[in-house]
């Protein structure tokens, strides 16, 4: 590996199901790469790294989203369309091979991905430490904007 | 048929898994070992490219055949 090493700093700040993956996706790969890589959890990108994330998605306000059938935007408020979204979403992504959040995010941490949660947010939202995964820590911008300052690359979700 | 140090068998891994499993194989290879991938995944063909750039490893050939591809990589 060269002796200066690449960094790359991203912001995850959705807490979707669908958007789980680009901050995780992108933190692994750089990893493999030989990237330095740090993720700073902000807003609802907090719930990626909670022990039990509960995670769903919705083609409301997304209409970009690929559906199997198109559906009047009403009838995608239905009560229930969120889980079937949801389920859709998932068996997509495993006919795929694509892994789950909590498999992809243990990866990042076992390649060495830096994880660090916003503290502004969990007191924002009383979130508590210790519902967050054990390697996970807490700090604010200041300590992001240390990372990301040398970074050579930073990315926003 | 060319010998391979190791065997990375990464068919219907999407990105960016074959990339992930090729890390790890190659962390556990001796220097100047090779290691040979094969992938079904179409990205992967520039994505090993920039993943040998990178890496500072050599990527000795890259290959297609019926939509399988095929990587040699010399740890380096």
């Amino acid at each position: 590996m060269a002796a200066r090493k690449k960094k790359l700093s991203i912001i995850a700040s959705r807490g979707t199901l669908d958007w789980a993956y680009p901050p995780l996706i992108h933190a692994s790969t750089a990893a493999a790469l030989g990237y330095d890589t740090e993720i700073f959890f902000t807003s609802y990108g907090v719930e990626l790294v909670k022990q039990t994330p509960r995670l769903k998605t919705t083609a409301i306000g997304n209409p970009g989203m690929p559906m199997p059938v198109q559906l009047p935007v009403l009838l995608q408020a239905m009560p229930g369309m969120q889980s079937v979204m949801t389920m859709l979403m998932k068996q997509k992504l495993k006919s795929k091979g694509v892994m789950s959040i909590e498999q992809l995010r243990a990866l990042c941490l076992e390649s060495g991905v830096k994880m660090i949660a916003c503290e502004m947010t969990l007191d924002l939202f009383d979130i508590d430490q210790s519902d967050l995964l054990d390697d996970v820590t807490t700090a604010g911008i200041a300590t992001y904007l240390e990372f990301a300052g040398k970074s050579h690359i930073s990315l926003t979700f | 048929m060319a010998q391979y140090d190791h065997e990375l068998d990464a068919s219907g891994l999407n990105c960016p898994l074959p990339i992930l499993r090729a890390r790890k194989s190659l962390g556990e290879m001796k220097q100047n070992q090779t290691l040979h991938i094969i992938a079904t995944d179409p990205g992967s063909v520039k994505d090993f490219e920039a993943f040998t750039k990178q890496t500072n490893n050599q990527l000795l050939s890259s290959t297609e055949s019926d939509g399988q591809f095929n990587f040699v990589i010399k740890k380096t």
